[in-house]
């Protein structure tokens, strides 16, 4: 198996604990992992980007070439969207549809929106909407992992074992939480499929 | 229980030196440096074995002080940012004089592409230049394996080493497996004495020995198990590539590299290995992640007319860090199919924090300077040189540590009024003081503005070494105690620090204002700590 993954978002958003979760469970299948991220000034409010690459076979790159991605996931649209030329012309973009407005010039939803229903295959939503719905708003980045989660290459108990994993000192019911909210976010994107 | 641990490239190498035996790690905060030090922080075993670790003041003192631990027999590390090297230069070159007693082993950060730096100097020039062994990683592992290698080669040599990362390798995780755990060395004095005096009488006997380990480096890189030269079918083309690099190269050929390729992963460079390569192929292709060091260098060794191409000839990109993409495209292979990039999407500069210290700082003092005809002011390094940005375009200059008050005497000197330098708490007791030290000697007409947020911010919050203690260091050097003021950089306080920022500017005098408030990043921590404690 392999699955190279762009995940996307704002400084400060938080994309670090779905590549956290991803690499725990990866690390329990004996897989190949390597996550490139960003640290520093532009940590600042800025875009952030993280690279994590999944494989059975050993991984020679940090950084995922461009046209190699199978999978965009970001935390917000417009961010989607900066990647996309790392994306395989069939990659799947999973991403919320929650504008981070920190920029004068952010561009109006509906261009952002018409630009990502024009890839041909997208997962777009409202991640906070539904963390709420099902779970609490603080969940958003699990409901998200939960809809890309069909689209890499580990089984779905797996990556709830890693979520057990990693959130598994703030007790049961936290782990829980966050294992509904998955559960959603997996459900959704089943139905988009 | 899996032994195996998905591990940041800093972390691996934090692992392999508390692994390795080290006593002690001494570093300035410094992207992408950081995060060796604070790992070795919170360590179980570095805890139990009480390992030093806390932060130095700055960069050349981490040096010095680590150097002071290898001359009684422990094993030291020093980690700072590729900046860094330069405040640490004077102790890092003399210490190939000196050498070392107990391992000692320094590693570099550099940052190619400049994501959170003033330039992207190339540390390898440093080593070369100090005759410095030097190491390169080229994956997390070898990291980890080649810090207690690095420590032993130190000792065996009596030299200290140079560990250079960069940033896609530091801030970069992979799978680590942890191996033996050693004992920490026994306090041990050297058994050469005079070459720890660098005296010019020492220093010249002291020379020519160098320049004869420097001999026996060499023929270790040659021997080095991380200097390996495989084997290839097509004699066209032989790469020569260095530590993250060789990844790139192995990316753009899955099922294996055709062409013999010298991957460099320890200096001084292996001459006998790479001119084996270029004997044996028609042209050589060099891929080096960082300055063309090695491109140069072999251009020199051999005199051949055989084509040599990288960052010289312009096969590779000059400047940025490398990728798989700019390395595909100098091996001559076609691009991946993709679609185009978005033209919708738009630029995300970082910005100082919502509710951050030093946007109240900046509001007073644009306010303020509004009232002068050609105020200048000259920034420093941290959080607060994003006040260059919009929307406060406060700043005129911001260059290296401390600059902020030097080159505001300077302009003061120059006849510049108003001058104001602006200063992190931590940058100022890294670089600061002993330029305030010289504007206070001669009562320059400037003002120097400390904003402290008690904590190094930008680098994630580490400990500040002036914390509690800013207004003692300036009336100790001297500066008039009526005109060290302190105010708390607040929004509500707009007005008055207005009024005591045009009350120092008008004075005919060296001035400092500490504008104080803790950072909004480390404030929300502290806070959410204490709440988790009293929950309990």
């Amino acid at each position: 198996m392999k699955t190279d993954i762009v995940l996307a978002g704002v400084g400060g958003q938080g994309i670090l604990s779905i590549a956290t979760i991803l690499g725990a469970a990866a690390l329990n299948e004996d897989l190949y992992i390597k996550q490139a991220e960003v640290h520093g000034m532009s940590q600042r409010g800025g875009d952030v980007q993280s690279n994590l690459r999944i494989s059975s076979s050993p991984i020679a790159s940090d950084l995922i070439p461009l046209g190699g991605a199978d999978l965009i996931v970001s935390l917000e649209p417009m961010e989607a969207l900066r990647y996309v030329e790392y994306l395989k012309p069939n990659g799947w973009i999973v991403t919320s549809t929650a504008p981070f407005v920190n920029i004068p010039n952010y561009p109006e939803m509906e261009v952002l929106e018409a630009e990502l229903n024009a890839w041909p295959n997208t997962v777009a939503f409202d991640m906070e909407e539904m963390a709420k719905e099902v779970a609490t708003q603080r969940s958003s980045n699990m409901v998200l992992l939960g809809a890309a989660a069909p689209f890499i290459d580990l089984e779905t108990e797996k990556i709830e074992q890693g979520i057990r994993t990693v959130f598994g000192a703030k007790g049961e019911k936290i782990v829980e939480s966050n294992l509904k909210a998955f559960r959603a976010g997996l459900e959704f994107a089943k139905s988009k499929m | 229980m899996n032994s195996k641990r998905l591990l940041l490239g800093d972390e691996a190498l934090a692992l392999g030196a508390i692994n390795a035996g080290l006593s002690g790690v001494y570093a300035y905060p410094g992207t992408p440096s950081t995060e060796i030090t604070e790992f070795i922080q919170l360590n179980p075993l570095a805890r139990e074995r009480k390992l030093h670790s806390h932060w130095s003041a700055n960069e050349k003192t981490a040096m010095e002080e680590a150097l002071g631990m290898s001359f009684c027999g422990k094993r030291a590390l020093v980690c700072m940012k590729h900046v860094g090297m330069n405040v640490a230069a004077d102790g890092f070159v003399n210490s190939a004089f000196t050498g070392a007693n107990g391992g000692l082993v320094v590693v570099a950060a550099d940052d190619p592409s400049m994501h959170s730096s003033q330039n992207e100097q190339d540390s390898r020039y440093y080593g070369q230049f100090a005759f410095i062994p030097t190491f390169e990683p080229s994956s997390q592992q070898e990291a980890y394996d080649m810090m207690g290698y690095a420590f032993d080669f130190s000792e065996r040599m009596g030299l200290p080493v140079l560990m250079r990362m960069v940033t896609r390798m530091a801030h970069s995780r992979g799978v680590v497996a942890e191996g033996e755990v050693r004992a920490e060395n026994p306090l041990k004095y050297p058994e050469k004495t005079r070459q720890w005096v660098l005296m010019p009488g020492n220093s010249k006997v002291r020379y020519k020995e160098l320049l004869k380990d420097w001999d026996k480096c060499e023929q270790e890189s040659e021997n080095s198990p991380y200097n390996t030269l495989s084997e290839g079918t097509d004699k066209s083309m032989g790469i020569i590539a260095n530590g993250i690099a060789y990844n790139y190269v192995m990316e753009c050929f899955p099922e294996g590299c055709p062409f013999p390729v010298l991957k460099i992963s320890q200096y001084p460079l292996p001459t006998g290995k790479i001119k084996k390569l270029v004997d044996e192929c028609d042209s050589i292709l060099v891929v080096e992640e960082g300055q063309p060091f090695i491109e140069e260098r072999v251009k020199g060794m051999l005199g051949t007319p055989k084509p040599i191409r990288g960052k010289l000839s312009g096969d590779l990109p000059r400047t940025g860090e490398l990728n798989p993409d700019s390395v595909r495209e100098a091996l001559g292979l076609p691009a991946l199919p993709k679609q185009g990039a978005s033209q919708v999407v738009m630029p995300r500069p970082p910005a100082l924090c919502q509710g951050c210290s030093h946007r109240d700082v900046y509001a007073a003092l644009n306010d303020v300077l509004k009232e002068y005809e050609n105020p200048k002011v000259f920034g420093d390094i941290g959080c607060y040189t994003l006040g260059w940005l919009s929307p406060f375009n406060a700043i005129d200059t911001v260059v290296d540590m401390g600059a902020s008050i030097s080159m505001a005497k300077g302009a003061a000197d120059a006849g510049q009024h108003p001058s104001v330098a602006i200063i992190g708490d931590s940058t100022f007791t890294h670089s600061g003081m002993t330029p305030l030290l010289d504007a206070i000697n001669e009562n320059n007409n400037m003002v120097a503005i400390i904003s402290d947020n008690l904590t190094t911010g930008m680098t994630g919050g580490q400990d500040s070494q002036g914390t509690g203690k800013l207004e003692d260091i300036c009336i100790g050097l001297g500066a008039d105690p009526k005109h060290v003021r302190t105010i708390d950089a607040l929004p509500k306080l707009h007005s008055e620090l207005m009024d005591l920022m045009r009350e120092e500017i008008e004075y005919p005098g060296l001035s400092v204002i500490i504008c104080r408030r803790e950072c909004i990043q480390t404030a929300r921590r502290h806070a959410a700590a204490k709440a988790k404690e009293a929950k309990k």
